[in-house]
């Protein structure tokens, strides 16, 4: 609360999104995690901004009416607030700038954040996802690849987790040395095993190959993940970088394999461009997303000119070329860029939503996530700010691949078990710090944070909430569900994920099919139902027929509600 | 003439057809004075029956002795034929392009087209003015059926029977025509029962350099104004196309004649730039190969998503003024025509839920589009693929389709149809076995006596067989005017027309096919509680006397 200069204030007027030439009169409240706004009105409405998800405030030069305060958030909110006194809207705003940028992991809202869980209940809801279980899940042949103890206590990579999977043929001494020659000590390991094809894709960082280097160790590393695939006499290393930028890794002791030294492995560059361009791109993406009645051509040339759309079919081409070269030529994959845990996490778990739909069920993306992002150390803390810290470290990676999710889900409405809504929950709480899942660069910061102990879980969290993340169209034995997706990449099939970045455009009015047909499927619900205790119901006794009048009124009610809405 | 002179080859074996998503067929091709027919002569195997009308363009390309003819069809698809022979190919060729260029009304299809189902409801008997005036009179006695147009002297555009203010008499309606471009004086287009406002349309003042004025005309539309209210013009053009026309004869209304009136001037572009940037998108849309950058830029340079923001804004703004500011409006650009008509029947689908049911969209393209004189002939003569110069040509009611989608998909509980019926719509315009979009007017299709000698569209779509196509599942009568975003970020690419040969639409038809299951099974449901409860119902009531004290 050291932070809060004025807990309190009066007479704050907040802009309507859609229409800001309406506004409403309240008092603003700031407490340590959030910022309240409650109207005036008879309604008291509330609105609340949490703290860790503010990515700037700024102060517009103060006019007769008052002083303005624009606060944008990470998930591409923006609010706009006239505070009557100059004085206290800069009270405000160096408040919100200390409290939107904490310094510690201790500040973060995760440690504050109580939602009465008693301490088995917790326990459970972190083990609500099992890794373990995922791996048995993917059915990885005993024979040829298994769990090894090399990095117990993350002594041989520190961001990698403890349990990794290797072929079964490789010892010790060269899971050592191929950790040895890959950047940060990230060797190849298995991220998927494709059953139907007996095919692996399998993660890495660059090896330090520089200009001539070799390891024969990790030759031999990847010779073993080729041959783990029985049927198949090569194997493909894609690098999602640029060739240029993976060139120009060489000359800093890094780079890419060198073909002649690891026999038959297949090169692929991909061309996913860094995180430094990726920042700079969103940002003129949410700049188009700002712009003030803008025409069409406005429009397009500001969503050609921020280059987002053309990154996102970078990223879905990556997945897609994985996905082709596992399913349909049963080849092994080991994906890779310079650290692996931004790309390199995008297109193997692009590739695995491609694959496999489990990962296209609300539990499964979850897993996947776990497993691809969270696992294998991506930099959640760094790349989504969750404190201040150097701002070339933000990217959005995530982002990317939510959207290439949501991409696929435009070509295959009835593909996934979730919705738009639960891709839009996941990017909210990747930022929020509301629970502990994202918090941290790795899996071992996050064990020396005792997240498990100190936050809660948010996948429990939104199981329990399915219902409101479920797209009606998905049924589990549609054709669509099945197998693997063929998405096209054609340019014409991408399009602006107006849910996402284009908050200030939600017609109210306007309506969507899938709320129609959720409610539509609700409502047949009760009506199974209401035909089982109908059936159910013995006709000779009284009593039954009471009750059975009773829910039939019941249920007339509510069909009238639903009319209203 | 003859058919038969136009084709030199009426048949060739071993032709082998390409199309969009289908496999190849090899069979024999027959050309018929309408159509281009593929048969393979086997059961079971789709063959082509393709109408000359709606060949847009043609490719003839050789290798060695084997011919193929690229056929450019004007709904945007495109199929290859390869035919053995270059003398054959040749012939064909040169057929194809004699038959789909004819240019005699009376040698159209429609003409020659015997339905094989029972006309059971005549659509040429379904949407006549007479009808629609006695709605009107239901609501409002201030309008009268003038009867001034019967030979159609007054204005060749207009059909017989106009509604007009009833305190204008015939012979002031014969002035105002003279002082409008065409003769098309304001008439009534919309009538607002809320709250008792108007739309009205006309072609523009005939003001010239030198400010003509007439007072009949002052008079007309001010007849539709309450006593101290003001309305507003909306003229399509910018001022500065409003200006340039005065040199031409034209212009637009001044203040000081029409004082009670506020002009506001919005920038519907014109039928041949339209016609270019149909051209371009497609072009755009064809091209597989395209970057993303190339693409957007590609897109943007077509200027057509444009276009639909600036012709919705439009429709917007001429219904807020009717429906949020209480005021009458007179729509018109330069001949009334083309975007006078885009607006006028955009703004109807905002404001009156009637025109979102299927019978009240048909009776609005009667009503707005074919009896108010766009001229269907001439505009959708060629589509995008034509590559000879431009005459008339223009996709301005397929830009009214597109409007209508772009709401559709904003609002989509609210409109009884779904989107084939609009892409079906856009088809029969360019090429159709029906005689509703024959000519470019009323006075044209009396003429040629279209409703005796063709069968109406609407004869076929209102069948309950045909209609289930049409039939939007998800749709809830809603009364309340719906106001759309035109914010370009609203706005999307109708895929449905634009990309409908270069995509297969499995997964989104498979979609649709499950949204339409989830629906019918509830309803199935609901009919099955229903009974049940009746059911109940029946035996309360048979108990309630021994429940009685």
């Amino acid at each position: 609360m050291e932070h809060i200069r004025t807990p309190k204030l009066e007479n704050v007027r907040m802009f309507d999104k859609l229409t800001p030439r309406k506004s409403m009169v309240g008092t603003l409240y700031l407490s340590s995690t959030h910022t309240i706004f409650v109207e005036n009105s008879e309604a008291r409405k509330e609105t609340w901004i949490l703290h860790s998800l503010m990515s700037n405030v700024e102060r517009l030069p103060t006019n007769p009416s008052g002083s303005p305060l624009i606060i944008r958030c990470k998930n591409f909110h923006v609010y706009r607030l006239l505070i009557p006194l100059e004085k206290d809207c800069v009270d405000v705003l160096a408040s919100l700038a200390r409290l939107s940028h904490p310094e510690r992991y201790g500040e973060l809202f995760c440690f504050s954040f109580n939602p009465n869980l008693d301490k088995e209940l917790r326990e459970k809801a972190w083990a609500f996802i099992d890794l373990k279980a995922e791996f048995i899940r993917m059915g990885i042949p005993r024979n040829l690849w298994h769990a090894t103890a090399a990095n117990h206590e993350h002594r041989l990579c520190d961001t990698y987790p403890s349990e990794l999977y290797v072929p079964k043929s490789v010892s010790p001494a060269v899971i050592v040395g191929s950790a040895k020659f890959r950047s940060r000590g990230r060797l190849p390991v298995l991220s998927y095993y494709h059953r139907d094809s007996s095919a692996s894709i399998c993660r890495s960082s660059q090896p330090l190959s520089g200009f001539s280097a070799r390891s024969s160790d990790d030759e031999q590393m990847l010779q073993a993940i080729m041959k783990s695939n029985p049927v198949s006499e090569f194997m493909y290393v894609v690098d999602t970088r640029p060739k240029l930028n993976a060139m120009a890794n060489r000359a800093a002791g890094k780079g890419y394999e060198n073909e002649d030294h690891y026999t038959h492995i297949k090169l692929q560059f991909i061309g996913i461009e860094n995180i430094h361009v990726m920042r700079n791109s969103q940002q003129k993406l949410i700049d188009v997303g700002d712009l003030v009645a803008p025409t069409m051509s406005d429009f397009l040339w500001g969503l050609e000119n921020s280059g987002w759309l053309k990154h996102i079919k970078a990223v879905l081409d990556a997945g897609v070329f994985i996905a082709k070269a596992v399913a349909e030529d049963g080849v092994s994959v080991l994906v890779h860029c310079s650290d692996g845990w931004d790309r390199t996490a995008q297109a193997c778990s692009v590739a695995s939503v491609l694959l496999d739909s489990y990962y296209r069920t609300i539990k499964g993306l979850m897993v996947l996530i776990e497993k691809d992002w969270v696992s294998f150390g991506h930099k959640f803390s760094h790349r989504y700010a969750h404190l201040d810290g150097d701002p070339k470290e933000v990217s959005p990676v995530m982002d990317q691949f939510l959207e290439c999710v949501w991409q696929l889900m435009q070509q295959f409405p009835c593909a996934f078990e979730f919705n738009e809504r639960f891709l839009i929950q996941l990017h909210t709480h990747i930022f929020s710090c509301q629970y502990g899942n994202f918090i941290g660069n790795c899996q071992k910061e996050r064990r020396d944070l005792k997240l498990q102990e100190r936050t809660h879980s948010l996948w429990p969290h939104l199981w329990e909430n399915r219902a409101e993340y479920t797209n009606p169209l998905y049924r589990t034995d549609h054709s669509q569900t099945q197998g693997v997706l063929k998405p096209l990449t054609t340019a014409y099939c991408f399009k602006f994920w107006k849910g996402m970045y284009g908050c200030a455009e939600k017609s109210v009015t306007s309506q969507s099919p899938a709320d129609c047909l959720n409610a539509v499927r609700e409502e047949s619900q009760q009506l199974e139902e209401e035909l089982s205790t109908h059936q159910e119901v013995p006709r000779e006794t009284d009593a039954g027929q009471e009750n059975c009048r009773a829910e039939g009124e019941n249920f007339r009610g509510e069909e009238g509600d639903q009319e209203v809405v | 003439m003859e058919f038969a002179e136009l084709i030199k080859t009426p048949r060739a074996d071993g032709v082998v057809l390409h199309r969009p998503f289908m496999p190849t067929v090899e069979g024999t091709l027959c050309l018929t004075g309408h159509h281009l027919i593929l048969s393979s002569r086997q059961d079971n195997t789709e063959e082509l029956w393709l109408l000359h009308t709606n060949i847009d363009s043609i490719e003839k390309r050789f290798v060695g002795s084997l011919g193929t003819i690229i056929v450019k069809c004007k709904d945007l698809r495109v199929i290859q034929l390869d035919i053995p022979g270059m003398e054959e190919c040749l012939n064909i060729a040169s057929s194809i392009e004699a038959l789909s260029t004819l240019d005699s009304l009376s040698l159209m299809y429609p003409f020659f087209y015997r339905p094989l189902f029972e006309v059971i409801e005549d659509g040429w008997q379904l949407f006549i003015p007479e009808e629609a005036f006695k709605d009107l009179e239901s609501m409002t006695d201030e309008w009268r059926l003038s009867e001034v147009n019967k030979d159609f002297s007054v204005c060749p555009s207009y059909p017989s029977l106009l509604t007009v203010p009833k305190d204008i008499d015939d012979e002031s309606l014969c002035k105002a025509a003279s002082f409008r471009h065409g003769g098309r004086f304001p008439m009534l287009s919309y009538y607002h029962k809320k709250n008792g406002m108007v739309m009205m349309r006309a072609a523009q003042p005939l003001t010239g350099t030198n400010g003509r004025r007439c007072k009949e005309d002052e008079k007309l539309i001010n007849a539709t104004l309450c006593a101290g209210k003001r309305g507003y013009i909306i003229d399509t053009r910018t001022i500065a196309i409003a200006q340039q026309a005065k040199a031409r004869g034209g212009g637009f209304e001044q203040e000081a004649n029409y004082p009670q009136w506020r002009r506001i001037h919005k920038a519907i572009e014109r039928s041949n730039v339209l016609q270019e940037s149909l051209i371009k998108l497609v072009e755009a849309c064809n091209d597989q190969s395209h970057s993303m950058d190339r693409w957007l830029s590609k897109l943007e340079a077509s200027n057509w998503q444009s276009h639909v923001k600036e012709i919705l804004t439009t429709a917007c703004l001429a219904a807020q003024c009717i429906d949020r500011e209480g005021a009458s409006v007179l729509v018109h650009g330069t001949e009334g025509t083309d975007s006078t008509l885009q607006v006028t029947s955009l703004a109807q689908i905002i404001l009156d839920p009637a025109c979102r049911t299927i019978r009240g969209f048909e009776a609005l393209i009667e009503r707005e589009w074919l009896q108010a004189g766009h001229p269907f002939q001439h505009r959708c003569a060629q589509s995008a693929y034509s590559n000879g110069k431009p005459r008339s040509e223009a996709p301005v009611f397929l830009l009214f389709l597109d409007c209508v989608w772009q709401i559709l998909r904003q609002f989509p509980c609210s409109f009884q149809f779904n989107e084939n019926f609009l892409i079906m719509l856009f088809e029969h315009t360019y090429a159709s076995q029906f005689g509703t979009f024959l000519g470019n007017r009323v006075a044209e299709r009396v003429k040629l006596q279209l409703s005796q000698k063709t069968v109406s569209l609407w004869s076929w779509v209102n069948r309950p067989q045909e209609l289930e196509r049409f039939l939007n599942p998800l749709y809830e009568p809603n009364n309340l005017v719906i106001w759309p975003s035109v914010a370009p970020q609203s706005l999307l690419l109708w895929e449905g027309i634009f990309l409908r040969w270069n995509r297969s639409t499995k997964c989104l038809d498979e979609a649709y096919q499950e949204m339409v299951h989830i629906i019918e099974y509830n309803k199935e449901l609901q009919n099955k509680v229903n009974s049940l409860r009746r059911q109940l119902a029946q035996l309360e009531t048979e108990d309630s006397p021994l429940q009685t004290p």
